[in-house]
């Protein structure tokens, strides 16, 4: 039997100069680019395919919005303190860190839960218009992988001591890959924001 | 560097972790590649229905016409309904869960690792996931035919409106596509991270077989441009299940009444969307053959390929040429001449990649001392077969002549000859060429022989008419020709074409008494049976979990045939000194 062994998994590869699961989530996001990239150019074909277009700011909540941008923002933050106390080998600030992410990607569904709640009690459904019929889409789409950031943060959170103890260089390349996916989630909101609610 | 957790118990693992739900790529590879094989075969006899019905329109299917529910056929005649199933589900089986399986899925899971040196995939565990991710597609899929109303009907492109309006079947279809999209992106990410980083030491990207490239450049694509399908796939589902208006443009009239949706959307932004991954999706499925072509063409001439670093440059130009070019199937939409101009003009410029690819493939040849086997005689046949399916995209990518030749059986005759007798040809190939690797025997070269030359002979005379009634305008979607007079004249062709499909068929069985044959009575063979260079032949046959005995090392580029001065003709990648 070989003892062959996949390599770098824990330690960057000389020339790529990243690991496999860097790379990885790269590629990854690369994909995730152009979902939303089509999604975008739709919203683009759509809009320009019509003479009259919505504005954002009259029918959707602004305040409301903007605040969630801030919300997504600061978890962004609390995910870089997160994965710095890994490399600073603080556990502890690490769990806190991770956990006010969590919450704050909550936060973030809650509010886009009253968001929606309100369109509905107005009769707004995707099937309305196709202002509304994109807003729904890509935000649901965004919201899901809100939800999908959750679950594996909170994977991280709950089972992640024992990896952290036996592979720690492994474990914390981990949770800069989650790191890495949360901040395109966050990015796709920053670019969400103007374009449905201001534009 | 740590002991991989899937690596470390092999031996007392369960059937069912080793051979079911199995982390080694040599495993998921096999699974892809006989899930693929057994698709195929469905699809093949989905279009074998169809030939009855293009062939004696009416009539009914005899011996096997009363098997099928009055949803289907009446008295065993088929009902344009049904028909319109068999040709999307034959579409959409044979790209996504047949030929790309097969290619990408099979040969590639199988032979990436061992050609690059690596022990596995880069991730195993994603590995076997996006295997059962494609497989749960699959099952959708075919769930779609026991729905009441059946499977999508709309074509393998589902255009709306009318995919908009189909029955529940395309909701199903769009379920499975999300299934089979996730399942490549999980595949393409694994395949880019384990070329670029588990090569073995030595084997530079210049040193790396053609085929591990072609798999390289293919996994680029199907991991940007299936997310737009993917896109595409959700506003549909959207508009079928939420009632938006994506693709539905306003003031729709069906059925004298119109229909009540919101409207403002546009048709044409799907087609924008799906032919975004399709075409692409056409140099998914052949830059892996014209990869195995390559590894099996410097095999058997002794030498090695001509103009390696011309095919590797060129590969690479198709990878980014083929996201230019998707509006040449889109030319009578009436997208304006401006944008027709540019998209005529990419795609004459990605002609000459592929041009280059060929013609070094078939420069390889001269001077050569063939060996002439099954797998050389499928790789030489897939030359000028994929030559003349590309010479003949020529005038559809011309929007001048693509007028009178869209949707007409000429385009159905240029694609099958770049993926039948193209395509297919090179995956036979390959499972004649690699199935001493991975099975340890070797398969029968007189059966072999007889599958070869009477599948040639047949499968030309399926699609070579076909050029011929498109021609003539046949248009490829008609349940029964008879009922237009300008598709009399073509009406004998369409009997040929029937019979040759149906007699193909039969010329497919040598293959699957000698696939099943050489499995317990093929001749046993050592790790190298052809002589060859690169690295998988230096593994045992067939390889063990982990692959090699040593962890090999490579000293050069893959095809050192007939190397001056050596003793034996060929000079393996992972020997240090002259063998």
């Amino acid at each position: 039997m070989s003892t062959a062994v996949i390599r770098y998994i824990d330690k960057p590869h000389p020339v790529t100069g990243v690991t496999n699961a860097k790379l990885g989530t790269w590629c990854f996001l690369a994909s995730e680019v152009m979902l939303f990239g089509a999604l975008f150019s739709a919203y683009v074909l759509l809009r320009t395919g019509v003479s009259e277009w919505p504005h954002g700011s009259q029918f959707l909540n602004v305040p409301l919005a903007t605040l969630n941008t801030l919300i997504l923002i600061t978890s962004s933050v609390t995910m870089v303190m997160s994965w710095a106390s890994l490399m600073l080998k603080q556990f502890g600030k690490y769990r806190l860190y991770l956990a006010i992410t969590i919450l704050l990607a909550l936060a973030f569904l809650v509010v886009k839960g009253f968001e929606y709640g309100h369109k509905f009690e107005h009769h707004h459904f995707p099937s309305t218009n196709t202002f509304y019929a994109i807003y729904f889409t890509l935000t649901g789409l965004h919201g899901l992988h809100v939800i999908g950031g959750v679950v594996v943060n909170a994977y991280f959170l709950f089972f992640g001591k024992r990896m952290w103890e036996t592979h720690p260089e492994q474990f914390a390349g981990r949770i800069e890959c989650a790191g890495l996916y949360w901040h395109f989630v966050d990015l796709v909101w920053i670019f969400l924001f103007p374009v449905l609610y201001l534009l | 560097m740590k002991e991989h957790s899937s690596h470390s118990h092999s031996a007392s693992l369960p059937f069912w972790r080793k051979y079911i739900f199995s982390l080694d790529h040599k495993v998921i590879g096999v699974q892809y590649a006989v899930t693929g094989l057994l698709f195929l075969l469905f699809g093949f006899t989905l279009i074998m229905l169809i030939r009855w019905q293009l062939a004696y329109p009416g009539q009914p299917l005899p011996v096997i016409g009363h098997l099928f529910s009055e949803k289907m056929m009446v008295g065993g005649i088929m009902l344009p309904e049904f028909y319109n199933q068999l040709g999307a589900m034959h579409g959409t089986i044979m790209v996504f869960l047949g030929v790309v399986p097969l290619a990408v899925g099979g040969f590639g899971n199988y032979l990436v690792p061992l050609q690059i040196g690596a022990p596995d995939m880069a991730f195993p565990k994603l590995n076997m996931m996006s295997y059962w991710v494609y497989f749960m597609g699959g099952l959708i899929m075919l769930a779609s035919f026991f729905l009441p109303e059946g499977a999508a009907q709309s074509g393998w492109t589902s255009y709306p409106p009318l995919a908009n309006l189909a029955s529940s079947g395309q909701t199903f279809w769009l379920l499975g596509m999300v299934f089979l999209i996730t399942s490549s992106l999980l595949g393409s990410v694994n395949f880019i991270v384990t070329i670029a980083q588990l090569r073995a030491d030595g084997l530079s990207f210049f040193r790396l077989p053609f085929f591990v490239w072609a798999q390289f450049i293919t996994s680029f694509l199907l991991l940007l441009a299936f997310p737009p399908l993917e896109a595409a796939g959700v506003l549909q589902l959207m508009d079928r299940l939420a009632g938006t208006s994506f693709f539905m443009p306003s003031g729709l009239v069906v059925a004298g009444e119109q229909l009540a949706v919101s409207g403002g959307g546009n048709p044409v932004l799907w087609q924008h969307l799906f032919w975004f991954l399709a075409h692409p999706e056409v140099y998914v499925l052949i830059l892996p053959a014209m990869g195995i072509v390559a590894e099996i063409l410097a095999c058997n001439t002794r030498k090695p390929i001509y103009g390696y670093r011309s095919m590797v440059y060129s590969v690479v130009a198709i990878g980014f040429l083929s996201f230019v070019v998707w509006a040449h199937h889109m030319f009578l939409t009436g997208m304006g001449t401006k944008m027709s101009g540019f998209f005529q003009i990419t795609t004459m410029m990605i002609s000459v990649p592929s041009v280059i690819i060929l013609t070094a493939l078939a420069l390889s040849l001269w001077g050569g001392s063939i060996r002439f086997n099954t797998p050389m005689l499928f790789a030489i046949a897939f030359l000028p077969m994929f030559g003349i399916g590309g010479l003949t995209g020529l005038p559809l990518g011309l929007a001048a002549s693509d007028v009178h030749l869209h949707d007409t059986y000429y385009v159905i005759g240029h694609f099958h000859y770049v993926v039948a007798p193209g395509t297919i040809f090179a995956l036979f190939a390959g499972v004649y060429h690699w199935f001493p690797k991975v099975t340890g025997r070797k398969m029968s070269e007189v059966l072999g022989k007889i599958h070869f030359f009477f599948s040639l002979i047949f499968i030309n005379g399926v699609f070579m008419p076909m050029f011929l009634m498109g021609l003539a305008g046949v248009s490829r979607r008609l349940y029964d020709p008879t009922q237009y007079a300008h598709a009399g004249s073509t009406q004998p062709l369409n009997v040929f074409v029937s019979i040759c499909a149906w007699l193909l068929a039969l010329a497919q069985i040598p293959f699957v008494l000698n696939f099943f044959g050489s499995l317990i009575f093929g001749k046993k063979v050592d790790r190298n049976p052809w002589e060859a260079t690169t690295l998988e032949w230096a593994a045992p046959s067939p390889p063990p979990h982990g692959n090699f005995d040593e962890v090999p090392a490579v000293y050069r580029g893959p095809y050192e045939y007939s190397v001056p001065g050596q003793a034996r003709d060929f000079w393996p990648q992972h020997m240090a000194k002259e063998n």
